[in-house]
């Protein structure tokens, strides 16, 4: 057990490393040598040899330096077999080590790897690989595929980077709320994943959300002026703020409504709040502050019953409006139902019913506005309508109980 | 770097135009032309014939066999393509982007031999 935690600390340690210095180091890299696809793989054996010798030897004083270092002497066996380099391998050879890169590097390497270009899948990998630091092993674990599918989609990604000359710079003025955007969803994608998979706990698997924290922190701080990079920040705290009470000591779900709230993290829900309040004041609202905001309202909230309803329908009407999804005009019918009544709420179910006949929570939502409504029957269908869809273990135990009752 | 678009569409689309609409068409295809003739980036393109009129030879058995129609069987086919010189694959994109026509077009890079000798 205290082996394990022990482990848990290192690893958590690493992670928190080669997230700082990964980016960095492949930034300075492919600018040095010209070639992303080189300058990644050739950190990404740096970062594979720290991870076999660290946890022995101990993380080093400076792992800044000793990764540069390590990198730098792959990259010369390299390139002396390679005669297209010799003028590279001269000055990487003679000098004394590429300076520190500055953080707009890392701006380009994200924009890199999340090109609209890319493979939405390649993006994930592509991202936790060369800006986290994450190994190919980690990143195939987190996915759940095999290291070797993963190791072919991350070589497939960066051949086309090469081979299609996809540019690695930060998009012009123009282009960059479109690229943006799609570098938000990149990240917003990697939450959930980490997200979802936390509903079935394992010590082994890296924690996503995380991950995409950090990215998330990194974007704002190299993009001070875009609302939308806080947005998606203050939503990513204010779940993980609240998301160990999400289960209780048996792994099984805990809804919303009987979390106890007591044990939420509410500096951070605090701090997150702040940062809603920072992005709105830019007065560009987007997609991903108004979720944040809603989030918030929950969080902030003393209690269930005390919940802010009437703003959080305005709030979802306003989100609508951005994202016209059927998924956002659900969720908001989930809030009418505690403002307006079980009635209003099921019209507004009924309305997207159509579109999302295989997505799991229309019927779990449908099931209990009927409950409410007393049609048990129809909820009883409509919950075994669920069960055929969800796979997911505490959500299935959460719908089974509710079959039993 | 060399990039090919592909242009691609439905010749139903075309053959069920107006006129008048078909005649705008070509008027904003020229002029996306002249503008990136202008700044030097089109090396060559080319107007297809619909694909009713394409013969496809396959190399299956011994002999080559000759048949009607085109390569792939789809409503939507290529219906003409440019080879264009630019820095990058952005800019490559950002003329698909602009293309005056409706379809699709799909951006790939040529392959480079000139340092093969």
């Amino acid at each position: 057990m205290s082996e394990t935690r022990a482990r848990r600390a290192t690893d958590e340690v690493l992670a928190r490393v080669f997230r700082e210095e990964t980016g960095r180091l492949v930034a300075g890299l492919v600018r040095f040598l010209g070639n992303f696809d080189l300058a990644e793989e050739l950190v990404q054996e740096a970062v594979v040899s720290a991870i076999e010798s660290w946890p022995a030897s101990g993380i080093p004083a400076n792992p800044a330096a000793w990764l540069t270092t390590t990198a730098r002497r792959k990259a010369i066996d390299r390139l002396r077999r390679d005669s297209r380099y010799q003028q590279k391998l001269i000055l990487l050879a003679g000098s004394p080590p590429p300076p520190a890169s500055d953080p707009d590097d890392r701006l380009r390497l994200i924009f890199t790897c999340c090109h609209p270009a890319l493979a939405r899948e390649a993006q994930l990998a592509l991202t936790l690989r060369a800006v986290c630091g994450l190994t190919t092993a980690q990143v195939a674990h987190a996915f759940l595929v095999s290291e070797q599918a993963m190791a072919q989609r991350i070589v497939r990604a960066k051949r086309k980077i090469v081979d299609a000359r996809i540019p690695y710079r930060v998009p012009s003025p123009e282009e960059l709320t479109g690229r943006l955007r799609e570098v938000l969803q990149v990240l917003y994608l990697l939450f959930n994943e980490g997200y979802l998979a936390s509903v079935v706990p394992e010590p082994d698997r890296r924690d996503l959300t995380a991950d995409a924290e950090w990215l998330a922190a990194l974007l704002a701080k190299l993009l001070p002026e875009e609302p939308e990079v806080l947005g998606l920040l203050a939503l990513m705290r204010l779940h993980r703020a609240r998301a160990h009470a999400r289960f209780d000591a048996e792994g099984r779900l805990i809804l919303l409504r009987d979390q106890d709230r007591s044990t939420w993290n509410h500096r951070q829900i605090r701090d997150a709040g702040r940062l809603v309040e920072k992005a709105g004041a830019m007065g560009k609202p987007g997609p991903y502050q108004i979720q944040a905001a809603i989030a918030a309202l929950h969080a902030e909230s003393p209690s269930w019953d005390r919940t802010d309803w009437a703003e959080i329908v305005a709030l979802y009407t306003v989100l609508l409006l951005h994202q016209p999804s059927p998924v956002v005009r659900l969720n908001r019918a989930v809030a009418l139902r505690h403002l307006a009544g079980p009635g209003p709420a099921l019209a507004e179910v009924e309305a997207v019913a159509a579109e999302l006949h295989s997505y799991h929570l229309l019927h779990a939502t449908r099931a209990e506005i009927l409950r409410d409504l007393g049609r048990f029957q129809e909820a009883r269908l409509a919950d075994q309508r669920a069960l055929e869809l969800t796979e997911n273990p505490a959500e299935r135990e959460l719908i089974q109980q509710r079959l039993c009752e | 770097m060399k990039y090919i678009l592909l242009f691609c569409g439905g010749d139903e689309r075309w053959d069920s135009m107006p006129e008048a609409e078909v005649k705008a068409r070509y008027a904003d295809i020229s002029r996306w032309f002249d503008t990136h003739a202008a700044a030097g980036r089109i090396v060559s393109a080319e107007e297809l014939q619909p694909a009713r009129t394409a013969t496809t030879v396959r190399f299956e058995g011994e002999t080559p066999v000759v048949s009607d129609g085109p390569f792939i069987e789809s409503k939507e086919t290529v219906g003409g393509y440019a080879i264009v010189e630019v820095s990058d694959l952005d800019e490559a994109l950002g003329m698909a982007k602009t293309w005056p026509g409706h379809g699709a077009v799909e951006v790939r890079p040529l392959v480079d031999h000139s340092q093969d000798m």
